[in-house]
């Protein structure tokens, strides 16, 4: 495919939407999916041919557009509606008033701060485009980066971009992106790897899903960016097999892609190959590694090995592998058509562009959010999440999943970046954000993770392995009321060596949730615990 | 017979003692040496390290976490700390954590006097297990003619694993299952005695470092451990 005939499909299939007066979008994302937006999408296409509509009315099946809690969502693209909760039965209403007046008790206001705070990037595409069909994401600009990378730039340029615009890994370490590309491009090898670790495993966390069941074919094209980078002519998506919706929709897309000639040889009519499998995780959270992604690939068990040599010097077979996490390749096809200083100007110093995070728990507005970087914790739980329901007080946020922390109340005005969150004894990671409310006991959500933590330990590591376990006792003991302080003592010690010895970060993270904890609510520790001296320091 | 390789020598400071070394070695190689002690269980020469035990933890100048010996290559001018207060209360727990992670009863085992576990606790100076015994129930396989697998005694280092795929070209040992589950299997979890890729060459028993694996009519306290074989089987497949 030439950039010519990119654009003629742009063209055509803009015109073919345009013919549409009515376009309808249905919210088909795993969230909407549950609750039977199938079944709507159904009934409204259905509702079209008997009004005989079918000339001036599309229903397209669009990826997620966010506020989850209020699904399935139906939107009107040409008249600016949204709808809430839709059923089958709502079908007639929603047809029957296009012309006129919109369904009142359906609508969903758009100008609420969840939708008004904020800032889309990642998200762009999303509630815009079919994920299933390849012209709809090339009519919105799809795959121009990658054109322009392979015509206009070379690899050293493209790199250059990258590490212009401040990108950090999103998986949650936050490595700079571009450090990370120019060492695997460095790297003197035949063959290179390019690998996307999209095996989310964060309970609570489901960014990279929605990333990959409503926009894949933006992951194929930051991946293919990437290869054309570093000199890789393969890539690999490790995707769990939890998400038989993402991997259906990502093979869909790849092969799409290969077929308009996206992907494979002489692309865009240049000496650039590259080809993408998808490899799929078989249910182990540890895999998540970089280093144990690498060995499930291989088809060897799924255990991480010490670091160095890191995968950039020596990754799957011993090649230099990239290895970036869904999100960070989501944002490189924008970096490209902007230019990385106009991603870099969004952000704070030292964390640039957005994050997308999970909101979940006791919180009004669940959903999928994308936010730039350093916008308030508060900010994003009271305004975007619209607070605490039913009148109950909040009590913390917990963010990175089993490797993160909890933040109560009196930190909530710090700013969402990677620094910022590590002070306070959480982390960035992921994306995921779990909001508790004054009901929730906070050693019963250190247990918890720590059970969590205990089953994923892939046993390799003494600390880890045997460390988990211990510490999940001991917290057992706590919360049924039969441990003393020395217990306490004792766990605290085990946190400490458990996270200095570990191998992997499972192990090195794994005491964050008992240490955030007893950093900010130790009092519940200490109620808990049966021996006088206790008693005595509680009160 | 050998050929003539270019390896550089290095100098490094190991607990404010100058040590050279070649660079293709790691810390741990280093510090055996020269006669300076660094604990380790799941290390043994002439197999692959793994740094899984975390005991052979060392404090290298200029990095902030504790790094594994076994997988540390030396450097050209590497400060080494191979003791502090930290590292032996680490150490330590990681010992009574390996204890209280299974059923190592000394009195009745068969390696009690001559076991690699129980020797790391007398080095270490430990005189009790300071986090509950979590007694797991683990089975005891005497299928093999001439071998037993006690489960109570495993403390996971992989030895077994690496000695018969490395150097024995079997691949009968692996591990199944994961976290304190995991546990070492003959091909795919079938009776040792009936697995059909050991060659009963007898490598794992004489690597196993406690009484897990050990010879049939071997009673308490009998059982003596043989690896002569291992260094001289790598410096022959080396030198050929």
């Amino acid at each position: 495919m030439t950039p010519e005939e990119l654009s003629k499909i742009a063209s055509a299939q803009q015109e073919t939407l345009k013919k549409y007066t009515h376009r309808i979008h249905v919210c088909v994302a795993a969230g909407c999916q549950s609750s039977d937006a199938d079944k709507v999408k159904d009934a409204l296409s259905a509702e079209v041919k008997a009004q005989g509509k079918e000339k001036c009315c599309l229903v397209k099946g669009v990826g997620c557009m966010g506020l989850c809690s209020a699904g399935p969502l139906v939107s009107v693209e040409t008249g600016n509606i949204l709808y809430q909760e839709v059923k089958p039965e709502d079908a007639k209403d929603i047809i029957s008033s296009l012309d006129g007046e919109p369904v009142q008790r359906l609508i969903c206001p758009t100008d609420i701060p969840f939708f008004s705070k904020q800032k889309k990037i990642v998200l762009e595409n999303f509630g815009k485009i079919d994920p299933e069909t390849i012209a709809d994401y090339i009519a919105v600009g799809g795959y121009q980066a990658l054109f322009q990378a392979l015509t206009e730039m070379d690899p050293p340029e493209v790199i250059n971009e990258v590490l212009k615009s401040g990108l950090r890994g999103r998986g949650g370490a936050g490595y700079p992106t571009g450090l990370k590309w120019s060492t695997v491009a460095k790297a003197d090898s035949t063959r290179k790897y390019v690998v996307c670790n999209a095996d989310e495993g964060d309970p609570g966390a489901f960014m990279d899903r929605s990333v990959l069941e409503s926009d894949p074919h933006r992951v194929i094209e930051g991946m293919a960016i990437a290869a054309y980078a570093t000199g890789a002519d393969q890539g690999y998506i490790y995707v769990r097999a939890e998400y038989p919706l993402a991997i259906k929709r990502l093979k869909n897309a790849i092969k799409q892609a290969e077929r308009q000639g996206l992907l494979g040889h002489n692309i865009c009519n240049t000496t650039f190959n590259f080809n993408i499998e998808i490899r799929l995780g078989a249910g182990a959270f540890v895999c998540g590694e970089e280093t144990a992604l690498l060995a499930s690939i291989e088809g060897k068990r799924g255990a991480p090995r010490p670091r160095p040599p890191f995968p950039a010097q020596s990754g799957l077979w011993g090649y230099p592998t990239l290895i970036n996490n869904v999100e960070t390749f989501a944002n490189i096809p924008p970096i490209l058509r902007n230019g990385g200083d106009w991603l870099a100007a969004i952000g704070t110093e030292k964390s640039k562009g957005t994050k997308v995070f999970a909101l979940a728990g006791q919180v009004k507005n669940t959903g999928l959010i994308e936010v730039p970087m350093g916008i308030p914790l508060r900010q994003i739980i009271f305004e975007i999440g619209g607070g605490v329901p039913e009148g109950r007080k909040f009590k913390a946020v917990q963010t990175g999943g089993p490797s993160g922390g909890c933040i109560p109340e009196q930190h909530l005005d710090i700013s969402t970046d990677y620094e910022s969150l590590a002070t306070v004894g959480s982390i960035m990671g992921s994306g995921g954000m779990i909001v508790m409310d004054e009901t929730s006991d906070m050693v019963d959500v250190a247990k918890y993770f720590m059970e969590f933590c205990m089953s994923e330990s892939c046993g390799k590591c003494t600390p880890c392995r045997a460390g988990t376990a211990q510490m999940h006792g001991l917290l057992d003991r706590i919360c049924s009321g039969q441990a003393e302080t020395r217990d306490l003592a004792l766990l605290e010690e085990l946190c400490d060596m458990v996270r200095n010895t570990s191998l992997c970060g499972l192990g090195q993270t794994a005491p964050n949730p008992v240490l955030s904890t007893l950093r900010y609510f130790r009092e519940e520790y200490t109620m808990k615990l049966t021996d006088a001296s206790a008693k005595a320091a509680a009160k | 017979m050998t050929t003539q390789t270019s390896i550089r020598v290095k100098t490094l400071v190991i607990d404010g003692r100058d040590v050279s070394a070649r660079e293709d070695q790691t810390v741990l190689q280093v510090a055996r040496e020269h006669n300076i002690f660094i604990p380790s269980l799941c290390y043994l020469e002439g197999l692959h390290p793994v740094g899984a035990c975390r005991l052979c933890m060392i404090e290298v100048k200029g990095i902030p976490k504790l790094q594994p010996a076994c997988v540390t290559r030396i450097k050209e001018g590497m400060e080494v700390v191979t003791r502090s207060e930290r590292i032996d209360k680490y150490r330590k727990m990681v010992v009574e954590l390996l204890f209280a992670e299974r059923n190592h009863i000394c009195a009745v085992c068969v390696s009690n006097g001559r076991c690699d576990l129980q020797n790391m606790a007398k080095a270490l100076d430990i005189d009790h297990v300071g986090v509950p015994y979590q007694y797991p129930r683990l089975n005891v396989d005497a299928t093999h003619v001439r071998f037993m697998a006690d489960h109570n005694r495993c403390i996971l280092c992989t030895r077994c694993v690496r000695v018969c795929d490395e150097i024995e070209g079997a691949h009968t040992w692996d591990i199944m299952a994961r976290g304190r589950d995991s546990r070492v299997i003959t091909d795919l979890n079938q009776p040792w005695g009936e697995s059909e890729s050991c060659t009963s060459c007898g490598k794992c028993v004489h690597v196993c470092p406690t009484g897990a694996l050990f010879e049939k009519g071997k009673s308490v306290a009998e059982m003596v451990k043989r690896r002569q074989f291992l260094p001289y089987l790598t410096t022959m497949r080396e030198s050929w």
